[in-house]
């Protein structure tokens, strides 16, 4: 035995949440000698995890889903050689789900050691902040504007024009902030980064903060995600102490510091301002705009606030250059979104695809219809605050502007699919009472309304001669919702609600929809 | 910044919290104050240090910080994560998101609370004999491989009802 052979086995939240650990030790226990143990990050190829992937001469080999007790029968039938097993996926990059994405943001997830800086510099890694470094501010911006690249959060801002005003700001302290309190569920793909590929992040940052001058960031994660803390703190010290951030960005006089802050428990810390406030030490809770944070943000001073994969978005475009990116996507969507296929879904995970591809192709061509077998009733597009798109509307190329011509939002990309058996009812009454849990209490159309409209709800599903008006009731009440609340919590929770009454009467107990595609369009100006 | 006179008075305003306890806050206190924004970082110091926040601590927080102790109390009480009283020996996070929703996750929800013997609420509780409390979270980042739970640190996902009985059946029946 001379090289050991590497064998990988992820240190993705999901995969450990489906006993990577236990597999690793098993492996390791039976096989220590021979093999070099890599824990990578996951390729998302969820319904597979634990993905134990063998380094052969043609290729890394996958096999999953692997429990411990499948580990001694794995080696003699030959793992390490890529041998022959019921579990063997084939070559990984030849896996159709994995071979049919256009990786972009993603393409070191799950190839590489997430806190091991050869592996990204051998990927990849830092060639973007290397660009940057040799270009001035104007430069960086109009790299980052020219690539269409727009906040990956959710509201889709460009991102080029919220670096440029930061830029122009006259400041003595400027601020980069991430925003990882990915809430939402059916996402995923922040974690996925700062647990898979936490270099990309902080090399965005710091293209972010040498564009816009800038010498302090922070990085907000949510407390539900202690992995990613670890992961990232590690990242950090490690980054810091190779001099990729710093005193001195790689030798350049250009200062960055980047601190990991940890949210609390608060949905609405998602919002930018909410979340700024949280930062400074304060309840979580919406600040009126204008001012922009973009002008007057954290403690007052100019601030880029950016969405996970919005920063790590943007070394690919320094690095290949900014026609690179625009060349993929439709209309005014440029480049591609991480894709998160979830709920009740046979083939979940992480799709990575330009923009332009249709619901149908994500939920059946790559995800393979329900995990239950049974037939596809509701798809939530965009998060909680998202509407449930009806089939009619499967067909529709996923762009920002596709989807909001018919209510709908593509948001952060996370896909939750729903079989027959959900009720609409319910997940409306629950995203009324969501907001309601959740709310931060400054604006009384989110506040009352929430509440008021949990009620209204219940009293339409008990059916009864005043359903009608009930339902005439909500209406408005989604209406005040969508233009009177100050931010998305309240102002977005009807798309959800509305979308449920209009496309799935019978779950409240109506006989038909009364007047579906107004409200719908109402939805489409509210956003 | 410690003041001995602010830990005395606190800790005769509540007996029960042992001065140990008001130590570790004082600690967390004069490790984390300096920061910009040091309010939640603190917070967190200290309950990952106790376990929870204890109120007897605030008045510290508050004199470090130069708020008011009504406005530490309300962003401790504002935030989910923290909480004001000791919770059980083990904590049990059942997520309640959508997506958990679309596997079962209610019904998990249902059988989790009777299982442990504890409340169904919305901002969780704690069993008889404090072996577990339970909590709701609104999504763990696992939708993928709903549903998903979390007991103590660990995460656990794809949890079907014997499965999560499976996971729980050591909380109630060793001492931590």
């Amino acid at each position: 035995m001379t090289a050991k052979i590497r064998v990988f086995v992820p240190r993705d939240s999901a995969a450990l949440a489906v006993g990577a650990d236990e597999v690793a030790q098993a492996l390791q226990a039976a096989a220590g000698e021979a093999i070099e143990l890599v824990r990578n990050g996951s390729r998302g190829l969820f319904w597979l995890e634990p993905l134990v992937e063998v380094q052969t001469p043609a290729g890394r080999v996958a096999y999953g889903p692997v429990s411990p007790e499948d580990v001694p029968g794995l080696l003699a039938a030959g793992l390490l050689q890529g041998g022959e097993h019921a579990l063997r996926q084939g070559v990984t990059e030849q896996i159709p789900y994995l071979a049919l994405q256009e990786r972009l943001t993603f393409r070191r997830m799950g190839v590489t050691d997430p806190l091991s800086l050869a592996d990204y510099e051998a990927h990849e890694g830092w060639a973007g902040l290397r660009r940057a470094l040799a270009m001035d501010s104007a430069g960086i911006i109009h790299e980052v504007t020219h690539s269409g690249l727009r906040g990956r959060g959710g509201a889709a801002f460009p991102a080029g024009i919220k670096w440029k005003t930061v830029a122009h700001a006259q400041a003595v302290q400027k601020y980069i902030v991430c925003n990882a309190d990915e809430g939402d569920s059916g996402t995923y793909s922040d974690r996925m980064t700062m647990e898979g590929d936490p270099y990309v992040l902080i090399e965005g940052m710091t293209i972010a903060a040498l564009a816009v001058g800038a010498t302090q960031g922070y990085l907000y994660v949510r407390s539900e995600y202690p992995h990613a803390v670890a992961t990232l703190n590690e990242a950090l010290a490690r980054a810091k102490a190779a001099g990729f951030i710093g005193d001195s960005v790689l030798g350049s006089g250009h200062a960055f510091h980047l601190q990991v802050r940890m949210g609390a428990g608060a949905y609405v810390c998602g919002e930018e301002t909410a979340l700024l406030e949280s930062l400074e030490g304060r309840r979580g809770i919406v600040r009126a705009k204008p001012p922009l944070p973009a002008l007057k943000g954290l403690f007052g001073q100019p601030t880029v606030i950016n969405n996970v994969i919005t920063f790590a978005s943007a070394p690919i475009i320094l690095a290949r250059g900014a026609q690179f990116y625009r060349d993929y996507g439709v209309g005014r969507s440029h480049g591609t979104l991480p894709f998160q296929l979830a709920g009740n879904i046979r083939h979940g995970g992480l799709v990575e695809k330009a923009f332009g591809l249709t619901l149908r192709e994500l939920v059946y061509g790559f995800g393979g219809g329900t995990a239950s077998g049974r037939p596809i009733k509701a798809i939530q597009v965009g998060g909680p605050l998202g509407s449930y798109v009806p089939e009619d509307k499967w067909d529709v190329p996923l762009d920002y502007e596709a989807y909001a011509a018919f209510g709908g939002v593509v948001g952060h990309g996370g896909i939750v699919v729903h079989d027959d058996t959900a009720n609409l009812a319910r997940l409306a009454r629950y995203a009324m009472d969501f907001c309601a849990l959740e709310s931060c209490g400054k604006c009384t159309p989110c506040r009352i309304g929430s509440t008021r409209g949990v009620e209204v709800i219940d009293r339409i599903t008990a059916g009864g001669p005043q359903q009608p008006q009930q339902v005439k009731l909500l209406r408005d009440l989604c209406d005040t919702m969508l233009h009177g609340s100050l931010c998305a919590m309240g102002g977005m929770t009807p798309y959800p609600v509305l979308s449920a009454l209009n496309h799935y009467p019978q779950d409240f107990g109506l006989s038909a929809p009364d007047a579906p595609q107004a409200e719908a369009t109402q939805a489409t100006q509210a956003a | 910044m410690s003041t001995p006179h602010a830990s005395d008075s606190a800790a005769t305003a509540d007996a029960a919290v042992p001065k140990a306890a008001l130590q570790i806050v004082q600690q967390a206190v004069d490790e984390l104050a300096h920061l910009p924004g040091a309010l939640l970082p603190i917070l967190h110091a200290v309950q990952d240090r106790l376990g929870y926040v204890p109120e007897a601590g605030v008045p510290l927080v508050a004199e470090a910080l130069n708020l008011s102790r009504a406005e530490v109390h309300g962003v401790i009480s504002y935030y989910h994560h923290f909480r004001s009283s000791p919770p059980g020996r083990h904590v049990v996070q059942v997520c309640r998101a959508e997506s958990c929703q679309s596997r079962g996750a209610e019904a998990l929800w249902a059988h989790a609370c009777s299982r442990l013997g504890c409340a169904d609420s919305d901002h969780g509780a704690t069993n008889a004999d404090a072996s577990v409390t339970l909590l709701p979270v609104y999504c763990l980042g696992l939708c993928a491989s709903s549903p998903a739970i979390a007991v103590d640190d660990r995460v656990h996902a794809r949890v079907s009802l014997p499965r999560f009985d499976q996971l729980v059946a050591p909380l109630q029946t060793q001492e931590a």
